[in-house]
């Protein structure tokens, strides 16, 4: 059963086919299509990963291009890492999807909506089963242009046309990256097969420069995909895209690309000691600046939204620092959880009818299914046991400390971080009493919007007891090399100290009103404008980049004008000049000798007329004449 | 006296020069084709004497002779009904006034 594991794309790929085609006329039972081909891919996955547990795997390749000599193989891979995976994407994917007939109700491109949605998950769903470096890049392109699709799905609002826009070009910047490391790779090995790559690593026939140098490379893919410091300003902007978009790029497909990217080709990093420190200090870097910009966002799906980028940000921190397992279940959990939280924003939005957390308060009351879904998620994300999120960060924290001191200290601050802006949120939106109370229209969402927060709340409680320390099935199912896990107490109560401590702060701050907010922001005023206007990044690479581009173009266009034009101009004026002269000539002088030649002609034949007199014995005399000279001539000679 | 081959051909010039000098001199179209005729003839008595002094077993010089008066028949016909039709025209045969034919 194993070689028809390539169906799990192709099932959303005809559902997306169908609803491209005939998605008008299904409308309403548009989501029908989608629901049930995603549903298929996952129960196949689930199949497979089942398949997997059991102890079976394959990697299955079949010609696809030939190349004079070289034969392109395409295929797939379903291991331990790419079976997780599967299953993990095909379910989210499937709850969102079934979420989003409550949430898009009444959209005008209801079908196109479901479309794209189908279309997005077969890219990623390729993308796991993956074998080789063209299908990867295929795919991942993919899901750059489903994302840049969904993201401006509400394409009549300026913005979200501009945030699709902006997603796609800050991700094909590190995509670039990608195809140049992929390139590297080729001209280096031969191969773009990952498995004949790994052995060229793994026997040392690459030099450690230019291995170096492609990890690196690979990697600035993973950066604009998972949207990693400094290519991270897209992912807030992408809010504009419908929430289930946003819980659907967050947790399965667009930003995870990244990470399980870096995890497949993990054989590659490891090789080289300065991509790992790459991966590990940027994650490092991002995990803190997206973690303090959430702490004032006032738009409930930024502060979300940053947060996927911090939790990237531990993705990749602990993939760098050594810890291959837990980056890839904290991916795992994470992919759970963060679905979970955006549903759930998506929920309150979709009863409020705002994102802004200021005009919200006191929702427990009036949704008691999705703030408890909500807690659930929001205690998975700081990583309070026994949620899955504790379970995950702590293997990170513990992978980090073992490896360098300084990014574990950086980590645990972004730990006190995510517990801040996570309570925030929870107690502002759903536990404030007496401040602006939310108007009467709050109201609880419907059935087909709940039922998916349920069975995800469940999935983001208990799917991290999978890697309880000491009986740690995850990594037993999911390793690299032969590390063993080494559980650490004291890392595991200082991490968790941490996160009460966070949610302590934010009770003081935000729950019991202990301390004035105002006075906060005034006595931190810098630090507050810093973090209020995401570190001016946006503003940074306007200026640098597009300002400087910008000005280049109108000094380019300027030389274009004056002097480019004028050479132009200047040959054409020549030109004209010279076909002035030519055509002097032609009128005077070419035109001259025809004329003279007919002129010569008709003179001649004017004079020459007169022989024909029309007199019967002129041209008999002169016959018989001839005749008689022609005798004479020829007897005399 | 003995006839001899060149006692026809002195003949024949002589009847030849008199149809060329008609041809030329005469103003009368019906004139000139009279002269036409005699120079046909002359050449007839050329064949038949060149016939009966070189070839005498071969008779193709006489032969010849008899196509030359039955195409010469035919000629007088046409030039004659041309030279109707002229004169219908012009009512002049008169060949120095008939010149529509010049530059």
């Amino acid at each position: 059963m194993l070689n028809y594991a390539w169906l799990v794309p192709v099932f959303p790929l005809i559902g997306f086919i169908i609803l491209i085609f005939f998605g008008y006329r299904l409308k309403a039972k548009a989501p029908a299509v989608s629901i049930s081909m995603a549903a298929l891919s996952a129960l196949f996955s689930i199949f497979l990963l089942i398949k997997v547990i059991l102890g079976q795997t394959l990697e299955a390749n079949y010609p696809w291009i030939k190349v004079g000599e070289k034969i392109f193989n395409a295929g797939f891979v379903i291991d331990p890492l790419s079976a997780m995976m599967l299953a993990t994407v095909g379910i989210i994917a499937t709850l969102i999807q079934i979420y989003s007939i409550g949430y898009m109700h009444g959209d005008k491109r209801y079908s196109r909506f479901f479309a794209y949605m189908s279309l997005f998950l077969a890219a990623m769903l390729g993308l796991i089963i993956a074998n080789n470096f063209i299908q990867l890049y295929i795919c991942w392109e993919l899901v750059g242009l489903c994302s840049y699709l969904l993201i401006s799905f509400w394409f009549e609002k300026p913005s979200a046309a501009l945030a699709g826009k902006k997603a796609f070009i800050v991700t094909r910047i590190g995509d670039t990256g990608f195809f140049l490391g992929i390139l590297l790779l080729f001209a280096t090995t031969g191969y773009v097969g990952f498995t004949e790559i790994f052995n060229a690593v793994q026997s040392q026939t690459i030099s450690p420069v230019i291995l170096t140098i492609s990890a690196v490379l690979l990697f600035c893919g993973a950066i604009g995909k998972s949207a990693q410091f400094p290519l991270h300003v897209w992912l807030p902007d992408a809010m504009e895209g419908p929430t289930p978009v946003s819980a659907l790029i967050h947790a399965a497909t667009m930003v995870a690309a990244g990470v399980y990217m870096v995890a497949r080709l993990y054989t590659i990093f490891s090789a080289s000691t300065t991509a790992l420190a790459a991966v590990a200090w940027i994650g490092v870097i991002t995990l803190l600046l997206a973690g303090s910009i959430a702490l004032v966002m006032d738009d409930i799906k930024k502060v979300i939204a940053y947060s996927t980028i911090s939790q990237l940000g531990y993705m990749m921190m602990g993939l760098g620092v050594g810890g291959y397992t837990a980056g890839v279940f904290h991916l795992m959990t994470h992919a759970f959880f963060k679905a979970l939280l955006f549903l759930c924003a998506g929920s309150v939005i979709h009863g409020v009818h705002t994102q802004d957390i200021k005009k919200m308060g006191n929702l427990r009351a009036k949704m008691p299914v999705t703030f408890i879904a909500f807690l659930v998620g929001g205690l998975a994300l700081a990583g309070i046991p026994p949620f899955s999120g504790f379970f995950s960060k702590d293997e990170i924290l513990i992978a980090a400390f073992d490896s360098n001191k300084i990014i574990y200290g950086l980590a645990l601050l972004g730990v006190l971080f995510t517990a801040l802006y996570t309570f925030r949120l929870i107690f502002l939106v759903f536990l404030r009493r007496g401040w602006h109370e939310e108007g009467p229209d709050a109201h609880e969402s419907s059935l087909v919007m709940t039922v998916p927060l349920i069975i995800l709340s469940f999935f983001a409680a208990f799917i991290g007891l999978l890697g309880i320390p000491k009986f740690n099935l995850f990594h037993e199912f999911i390793h690299f090399g032969h590390e063993v896990p080494t559980p650490n107490y004291t890392v595991m109560f200082i991490g968790l100290g941490t996160a009460v401590i966070g949610i302590i702060i934010a009770w003081i701050i935000y729950g019991a009103r202990s301390l004035s907010l105002n006075r906060l922001k005034t006595t931190f005023a810098p630090v507050y404008n810093l973090l209020k206007n995401k570190y001016y990044f946006d503003e940074m690479y306007d200026y640098v980049f597009v300002k400087t581009t910008t000005m280049i173009s109108g000094i380019l266009a300027l030389f274009d004008k004056t002097v480019v034009d004028g050479v132009v101009n200047l040959a054409g004026y020549l030109i004209v000049v010279l076909s002035n002269i030519q055509k002097w000539i032609d009128v005077h002088i070419i035109d001259g000798m025809v004329n003279l030649s007919g002129w010569i002609t008709a003179a001649a034949g004017n004079k020459l007329k007169y022989i024909q007199t029309g007199f019967i014995q002129n041209y008999t005399f002169i016959i018989f004449a001839g005749i008689l000279i022609i005798i004479i001539i020829r007897t005399a000679f | 006296m003995i006839i001899m081959l060149s006692h026809y051909l002195v003949l024949a010039a002589i009847l030849f020069c008199v149809g060329l000098w008609g041809v030329l001199s005469r103003r009368n179209a019906v004139g000139i084709l009279m002269g036409v005729e005699l120079m046909l003839n002359a050449a007839n008595i050329n064949f038949v004497a060149f016939s009966n002094y070189i070839t005498p077993d071969v008779i193709s010089g006489q032969i010849f002779s008899i196509f030359v008066m039955a195409i010469a028949a035919a000629e007088a016909a046409v030039a004659l009904a041309i030279i109707l039709n002229i004169y219908r025209v012009y009512t002049d045969i008169d060949v120095t006034k008939i010149n529509m034919m010049k530059w």
